[in-house]
């Protein structure tokens, strides 16, 4: 789970690290009243939205008076932040955060993040800050600095001031230097975050090392022990899908294709959206609906792939283990009574009582595809989506008010505003 | 020989009173499996399918030699029940619980570490349908009478993909030694290449599959192994390759966050280290068959 930038600074903050004075704002009022109380006379206005590369998109503004403020909040609130991490659609921006602005002598980029290959908790630091880690380790590998945190110790001193000097800084900044560090990695260990980042973390020009920016992504396996940090969801930064499908115990992720999947296991779902691209075609989702494929999660599981107005046939590919494939077929005609779908359904199963589960489909009389295996199931998913799409194309000359379903008439209020680029 | 598990080793399973765990412990002794004991703290003295249960993994340990562990623990209290085995003298323990925290696990390996090599409990999972040695045993979840007993050694992260495979490779005749699932976490307890070392040593293996997916090093540190270490033909396909980079698909572990973890350069690396790659998920049972026909 994400969270935004002031939500961060407060957390790292309650751990030791100093951050610029700030303020919240969900109005470019608010903005202003909130620059009046920081003082000062220059503030940098920052759009809160979960994803990095905020500054090059037109996400952070710096202001020099009240008339700024107002011009750098009309250009966000509202409007959707396309940055290189938010993908063509953008991030919706509903909050602001107002900072007071510092003088900086150099820029760092820090990050704690679970390393998988040691598998323990590792600090990366950079003096290169304020360029995203890919492009440091692509152009400036040799600028890197790596320490692996011993699990039953934690972080040692030793190995905050080793990174300190190997950053260059000067001796009277590494006392500074290590409680950061400190800080950020009780903060990541103490709320089982997996990605902690301050990019820049600054020194400013009265000697003061300051977190700029920060950005936390917590464990979601974990969130059960850490209520407070669960609050700090914001749905308005989801995908809605996602975050529907999250909530209902479903793993799904939206793509660009028009070919919907269903499929249980996270390997097996990866691996038949491969298989739909070598046919021919592009898989609308990810979707793993997980073990015990019930009716009622069957039939969720079509909604969800189906609310994507994008989506023209819909591929069921289950391999039945504790499952049987006469309950996934049930499971199957049930949904599609009860969800009505105009557009072709292909059906694949496999494993156990797969003979049952065929017969089941076939007599429930609905225009079922059916395929035995992986291959033929993508194949002809493939060759009845471009049937689907060709009948569309023709029928929209002849009547094009009648082709649009609900999903699409749904799309369609859903106009995305305009975009800050 | 078959790795990690045969039809003698002496089976234990933790929190067998949940319905998972019944429903899979009765599968379990249908195919064979020496099932000798349960554990669930507080209901010590009660049946399970005729297994008797223990209030601790020691008392169990104790009272009936059990070699190897099964975990159908809730993620909160997983971590702690790994470790519980690893300290009972446990041989062998199989993860079943998918959802437990990633930190859990890095203290569950550090804790694992204070015992010496040859003391040291084997841990496969969390988040993975188990391990099977067909015709002798099966200590997890998957459906038994897709795998038919013989020489290709499977290991896989994802539970159904594996079933996949394992089903070609039936519809060819082809039978398996051992098969194991090391699960979809990103901090799991064997890596593909602790999985091709017991492989590499076991007779009765003669070729390999490993299945892997998008996300962390492990292929690729499995493919430097391969070249180095592995004389036996090895055919692998990775999953993922129309998946976007950044975002999670599915298990914690299947994100691409750096370079050579995405699907297309795990698949160039290990075909730099001259493994067989199946282009597509339908074609691993024939890839298979066609390096053993090679070789045989």
């Amino acid at each position: 789970m994400d969270i935004h930038e002031y939500q961060a600074k407060e957390i790292l903050s309650n751990f030791g690290i100093k951050v610029p004075p700030g303020a919240l704002a969900y109005s470019p009022e608010q903005a202003s009243y909130r620059a009046h109380e920081l003082g000062g006379e220059r503030w940098i206005v920052k759009a809160q939205v979960h994803a990095g590369g905020r500054g090059k998109a037109g996400g952070v503004k710096l202001c020099d008076s009240d008339h700024d403020i107002q011009l750098a909040c009309e250009g966000m609130f509202g409007r959707k932040l396309v940055t290189h991490q938010t993908g063509p659609e953008g991030k919706g921006i509903y909050r602001v955060y107002v900072e007071a602005a510092v003088a900086i002598e150099r820029e760092i980029y820090l990050g704690l993040v679970l390393d998988r290959s040691s598998q323990r908790v590792m600090i990366v630091a950079s003096a290169e800050g304020g360029m995203e880690i890919e492009d440091i380790s692509a152009e400036r590998p040799d600028s890197i600095v790596r320490a692996i945190v011993e699990p039953a110790v934690g972080l040692q001193d030793f190995q905050a001031r080793e990174i300190s000097f190997a950053l260059g800084l000067e001796p009277g900044l590494t006392a500074q230097m290590v409680s950061t560090l400190q800080g950020c990695y009780r903060a990541f260990t103490d709320l089982d975050a997996t990605m902690v980042e301050v990019n820049p973390l600054v020194i400013t020009k009265d000697r003061r090392v300051l977190a700029l920016d920060a950005k936390m992504t917590f464990d979601d396996n974990a969130l059960f022990r850490h209520p407070n940090i669960s609050e700090l969801r914001d749905k308005s930064q989801e995908d809605p899908r996602e975050s529907r499908a999250g909530d209902r115990g479903l793993s799904y992720v939206g793509l660009d294709g028009e070919i919907g999947c269903i499929v249980n296991g996270a390997g097996l779902a990866m691996a038949t959206m491969d298989t739909i691209k070598l046919a021919g075609g592009e898989p609308a989702n990810f979707l793993d609906i997980g073990g015990g494929a019930t009716p009622e999660r069957v039939a969720k599981a079509f909604r969800l792939v189906t609310s994507d107005s994008n989506v023209q046939a819909v591929l069921v590919n289950i391999f039945a283990g504790i499952n049987r494939c006469d309950w996934v077929a049930e499971g199957v005609v049930t949904a599609l009574r009860e969800v009505k779908l105009e557009i072709p359904v292909i059906v694949r199963l496999a494993g156990t009582n797969v003979t049952e589960g065929q017969k089941i489909l076939a007599r429930s009389g609905l225009p079922i595809i059916r395929a035995d295996t992986l291959m033929q199931a993508a194949e002809r998913a493939v060759a009845a989506w471009r049937n689907t799409a060709a009948e569309r194309d023709a029928s929209v000359t002849d009547e094009p008010v009648a082709t649009a379903s609900p999903a699409r008439a749904r799309a369609k209020v859903d106009v995305p505003p305009e975009e800050v680029r | 020989m078959s790795i990690l598990l045969d039809g003698d080793t002496r089976v234990l399973v933790q929190g067998i009173t949940g319905r998972m765990a019944r429903f899979h412990t009765r599968d379990m002794i249908d195919y064979g499996t020496n099932v000798v004991a349960g554990v669930v703290p507080g209901k010590g003295g009660e049946e399970v399918e005729g297994v008797p249960v223990f209030d601790t993994v020691k008392a169990a340990v104790e009272a009936t030699g059990a070699e190897a562990s099964l975990v159908f623990v809730p993620p909160p209290f997983a971590a702690d029940s790994i470790m519980e085995a690893a300290d009972a003298g446990i041989r062998y323990c199989v993860c079943i619980t998918d959802g437990i925290p990633a930190q859990d696990m890095i203290r569950v390996k550090r804790y694992m570490h204070r015992y010496a090599r040859a003391r040291r409990m084997v841990l496969t999972g969390p988040n993975c349908a188990g391990t099977i040695s067909p015709g002798k045993a099966l200590l997890g979840i998957m459906p038994a009478h897709i795998y038919l007993p013989g020489h290709v050694g499977i290991v896989g992260r994802s539970g159904t993909l594996g079933y996949e495979a394992a089903s070609q490779l039936k519809a060819l005749g082809i039978g398996v030694s051992t098969s194991v699932g090391i699960g979809g976490d990103p901090i799991n307890g064997s890596s593909f290449k602790d999985i091709l070392e017991r492989f590499v040593e076991d007779d009765d293996t003669h070729a390999i599959a490993l299945i892997g997916e998008i996300g962390g090093p492990q292929e690729a540190e499995a493919a430097a192994f391969i070249q180095e270490h592995v004389s036996k033909p090895v055919v692998a396909y990775v999953a993922g390759l129309t998946a976007p980079k950044g975002r999670t698909m599915g298990h914690a572990g299947a994100i691409i966050s750096a370079f050579g973890e995405s699907a297309s350069e795990k698949v160039e690396i290990l075909l730099a280290a001259g493994v067989t790659v199946a282009e597509h998920p339908a074609l691993i049972g024939e890839t298979i068959a066609g390096v053993m026909n090679e070789t045989a």
